[in-house]
């Protein structure tokens, strides 16, 4: 049962970023720019050209162009990047490590601070607390993460200036780091100075990606909190002595949280597909940030292989948000 | 149905409150040469930088003081509300026509037509759509049109995801089989029975994405891959005003104030409407 739902989605999986290859191919070569003419010096002559077309494949038909690209990635060669003239997969996976940490900081803060309002508010339903609770969320909720980041440079880096609003990290520091996965090397190491760095760095971008999150954890878990609240086993428990907040965390949590956490998945990719804007608002150095760049320089193989790695990126974290969610739900685990 | 309640919630302040705001910054945008109090492209070098009118050094005529070129903030703010709402209406438009037709033929007749857009879905949901929206503009060139074309292009899929879980709702209902067995046609029922019911849907949906369009026009111009760099844009101005934030903090506060209270008035009004055209829910 679980195995064969795996195999399915793991299918739609494949299809579905078959498809996204056919549409950033498909958008790529509309583009009325020729990458080529932009690369050479002046007084270039058609040989030069044609040399140049032959070595990035753009001299054969759209389709085996597609097929060409799409059997390298798939083993894995996603081009030479044209404004850097590197390799794509090698700046891809250069970059990722810093927008996953980014990602990650910010989910960290988006389930704490939604948990946390989301079990306050259970626990005073039907007070002034629950009411604030409300509205809070809800501008939350409606404002989106880059105005939430303009917002905090303008509290945190101008009105009082105690967090870094520009770059990933100090850059007078000497970094002692393998990976690029700075954040976690830094506690692996024990260097807690450069991890208070990265972190002051990492803390507003993080903020304005998980605010929005944070509020909609908040409020689906609140209602499920209420709606398990008045079943007969958390009565059962209630008189058998515990406190609310003891009943709320060890009784209703574990159920309530199951309807959350599909919806979660969904709106953590979102919460990656908001790092392009917010990492460029505070010149955070991820894949992000390279996108922007790379759409500016009209770096086509750059691109293709950012948005594809987003792409796997998204699927990839549906998939295991399903596989956990048939995993935890008993009605699918004994189906 | 129930008059009184019905009208309690029609003059909620929620909704005069938004509407009042949008049809405000509306008609400033529309009226733009007449309200504006400086020409938005005139550059003063003697001008830089003046502080909004409660602050010392001031000049009247100049209420919230002026950018690093001399250019009057008020007047680029009005004139960065026409390319606001001209992207705000038609993107959402196009949004909402493509997207609730395929929620409409996918929620109603499922089968085949529903897998086809449903997997168009996936696909379009696997894109970070700020990536994607800044990818079509670049690619179809800067310019009001690409903006709309590059919105409309993304967020179909919004529109599509609840109309057609709504239609699916819809579908199952008793005046829809009711329908079937007074001889109606397939269509006829989907346009005329089930369309009116995911209305209230459509509109809140469509206010709320004004809203997004909005901030993605806003966004796309903070990169500079909006329209030609010489008229204001709201998100034209934050970029300046991001640049010369230890100089002139209220270049960036003011665009900023004016995109928050236009979007939480876009997402409010939508919510307020629903709540007023629900059937059930009035």
């Amino acid at each position: 049962m679980l195995l064969q739902r795996f195999m399915i989605r793991l299918l739609t999986m494949l299809i579905t970023l078959f498809g996204v290859a056919v549409v950033v191919f498909v958008v790529i070569r509309v583009a009325p720019g020729d990458p080529i003419a932009m690369m050479l010096p002046p007084g270039a002559t058609d040989a030069d050209i044609d040399r140049l077309r032959a070595l990035y494949g753009l001299d054969k038909t759209i389709v085996q162009q597609f097929f060409i690209w799409l059997s390298g990635v798939v083993r894995g060669d996603f081009g030479t990047s044209i404004s850097l003239r590197q390799d794509v997969l090698g700046l891809v996976f250069n970059r990722l490590p810093a927008t996953l940490e980014l990602a990650i900081v910010a989910l960290v803060m988006a389930v704490t601070i939604g948990g946390t309002t989301a079990v306050i508010g259970a626990r005073e339903r039907g007070t002034a607390v629950e009411a604030g609770i409300d509205i809070a969320s809800g501008a939350a909720l409606s404002i989106p993460d880059f105005l939430w980041g303009l917002v905090l440079i303008l509290l945190f880096g101008v009105l009082v200036p105690i967090f870094d609003i520009s770059g990933r990290v100090s850059p007078q520091l000497d970094l002692p780091f393998v990976t690029q996965f700075y954040l976690f090397e830094s506690l692996l190491r024990l260097r807690l100075d450069l991890t208070w760095d990265l972190l002051k760095h990492m803390l507003m971008p993080a903020v304005a990606l998980a605010l929005p999150l944070a509020a909609i954890i908040s409020q689906l878990l609140k209602q499920s909190l209420k709606e398990v609240l008045d079943l007969d086993y958390v009565v059962l428990a209630r008189v058998k002595g515990f406190s609310e907040t003891q009943v709320i965390l060890r009784e209703a949590l574990k159920n309530a949280a199951l309807p959350t956490l599909t919806l979660v998945g969904v709106q953590f990719t979102f919460l990656i597909g908001g790092t392009v804007i917010v990492e460029r608002l505070f010149s955070y150095e991820g894949l992000g940030n390279m996108a922007i760049d790379a759409v500016i320089n009209r770096d086509l193989p750059l691109i293709q292989g950012i948005v594809l790695v987003f792409a796997l990126l998204f699927v990839l974290i549906n998939l295991t948000v399903d596989m956990m969610y048939a995993l935890l739900n008993p009605r699918l685990r004994h189906g | 149905m129930d008059e009184n309640r019905a009208q309690g919630r029609s003059v909620s302040p929620r909704l005069w409150l938004a509407g009042g705001w949008l049809l405000l910054a509306l008609l400033a945008a529309i009226f733009a040469p007449l309200v504006a109090p400086q020409d938005p492209l005139a550059q003063d070098l003697m001008l830089e930088r003046l502080p909004p009118f409660w602050i010392d050094g001031a000049e009247p005529g100049y209420w919230l003081g002026t950018d690093s070129l001399g250019r009057d903030l008020l007047s680029r703010l009005i004139f960065g509300g026409r390319i606001a709402f001209i992207v705000a209406f038609a993107a959402a438009f196009a949004a909402c026509l493509v997207g609730s037709t395929l929620g409409l033929v996918a929620g109603y007749f499922g089968g085949w037509a529903d897998r086809i857009i449903s997997r168009i879905v996936d696909v379009w949901m696997a894109f970070p759509p700020v990536l994607f929206a800044i990818l079509l503009v670049a690619v179809l060139g800067t310019g009001l049109s690409s903006v709309i074309l590059a919105i409309a292009i993304i967020d179909w899929t919004r529109f599509c995801r609840v109309i057609r879980a709504e239609t699916m709702g819809q579908s199952r209902m008793d005046y829809v089989e009711n329908a079937r067995i007074a001889g109606y046609g397939r269509i006829g029922i989907m346009l005329r029975e089930v369309l009116p019911n995911v209305v209230p849907s459509i509109v809140a949906l469509l206010s709320l994405e004004m809203g997004i369009a909005v901030i993605v026009e806003a966004i796309l111009s903070f990169v500079n891959l909006s329209i030609s760099t010489d008229d204001p844009t709201w998100g034209g101005i934050i970029a300046e005003g991001r640049l010369s934030i230890h100089q002139a903090w209220w270049v960036l506060v003011f665009p900023l104030i004016t995109l928050i209270v236009t979007v939480l008035s876009f997402s409010q009004f939508g919510e307020a409407l629903k709540t007023r055209f629900d059937p059930v829910l009035r």
